[in-house]
């Protein structure tokens, strides 16, 4: 089942580039279309951070634990504009040593 | 044609595919640690080739969604490169067999890299080497972060779990630009923090693309032109 939507998946992403590269661009011309594809991204990127750092690991429930700190890391070497490798390993790294002591 | 500019294409091209395609170590090590085994997380990069979506595709299923749920986040997440794709097609002018083979590489930073050119040529030179490289560095660098995750034992105690947050997180940050992005960024966390006491795992990510598709389309009919999305790098 796992391996159905790696392969689905992974095939339906390269139809979607080149559906972009192949249909005339007037389509992008309705500005409601547009503007919700433009909006898509932002909504999911920010839903899936919420869900992966406030769900609890069993159950339909919300919880603050090691993970919320480490978002908190996280905003803080954003801001202080840390490239990307170092923003996801330095607040792992942080949920980690939380969970040490 | 000016191979001056060329160069200046190609260099800074490779800068940011370089920087880029050491992401894969993230997604190799976040991708076992999900529950994904190494070759499923390969073909992820192989075939998907598109980081939000493939960390979605890991998420959703490391959270407890169903691969349904997973892949149909990844493909949401997708749709977005069929826009840079119609913004680029005229610019890079590809017809026949080189359609099918680039339109693999269309990825965030090819079009960032392919966008601003001045001609032809120096797009095409900017979005074939970024993608390209990127292709290669983000395969090698996720089979690298696959093998070292597995062998590192429990995801938990590495706080890898913890990770994928923060991956999400960086690649929403340079979208977070103007007013509007940041209500729907906000109102989608809302949403989705909601739902998670109601619904399945995975469902509450889908629930949230709800917020785009009503906060655009009110707000295009109010008819305040938002200036050009830029292109994250």
């Amino acid at each position: 089942m796992i391996w159905w939507a790696v392969l689905g998946a992974g095939v339906g992403c390269y139809l979607l580039k080149l559906a972009g590269m192949s249909v005339p661009a007037r389509v992008l011309s309705n500005p409601v279309v547009s503007r919700i594809a433009d909006l898509i991204p932002v909504a999911l990127l920010a839903a899936l951070v919420t869900v992966q750092v406030l769900a609890a690991p069993q159950g339909r429930a919300l919880v603050l634990d090691a993970r919320a700190a480490a978002l908190g890391v996280a905003v803080l070497l954003l801001l202080a504009r840390a490239p990307f490798l170092v923003v996801v390993f330095g607040s792992a790294a942080f949920a980690a040593l939380l969970r040490l002591f | 044609m000016d191979t001056a500019a060329r160069r200046t294409v190609v260099r800074d091209s490779l800068g940011v595919a370089i920087a880029t395609g050491t992401y894969g170590l993230s997604f190799g090590a976040v991708g076992v640690a999900s529950g994904l085994d190494v070759a499923q997380t390969c073909a992820l990069s192989l075939l998907m080739f598109t980081g939000a979506s493939q960390f979605a595709l890991a998420g959703v299923l490391g959270s407890g969604g169903t691969p349904v749920a997973g892949a149909l986040t990844a493909l949401l997440l997708g749709t977005r490169n069929t826009l840079y794709g119609l913004r680029l097609a005229p610019l890079l002018g590809y017809r026949g067999w080189r359609r099918f083979t680039t339109a693999h590489l269309l990825i965030d930073e090819s079009t960032a890299m392919a966008v601003t050119r001045p001609t032809r040529e120096l797009s095409r030179t900017g979005f074939l080497t970024t993608g390209a490289t990127i292709f290669v560095l983000w395969n090698l660098t996720t089979l690298a972060g696959a093998v070292a995750g597995e062998q590192l034992g429990d995801p938990r105690d590495l706080g890898l779990d913890a990770a994928v947050g923060a991956a999400f997180l960086a690649l929403l940050w340079p979208r977070l630009t103007t007013p509007l992005t940041r209500l729907v960024a906000g109102l989608a966390a809302l949403v989705a923090a909601g739902a998670v006491t109601v619904t399945p795992a995975g469902v509450p990510v889908l629930v949230a693309a709800g917020v785009a598709v009503l906060v655009g389309a009110l707000t295009a009919r109010s008819g305040d032109p938002e200036p050009d999305e830029e292109v994250p790098t």
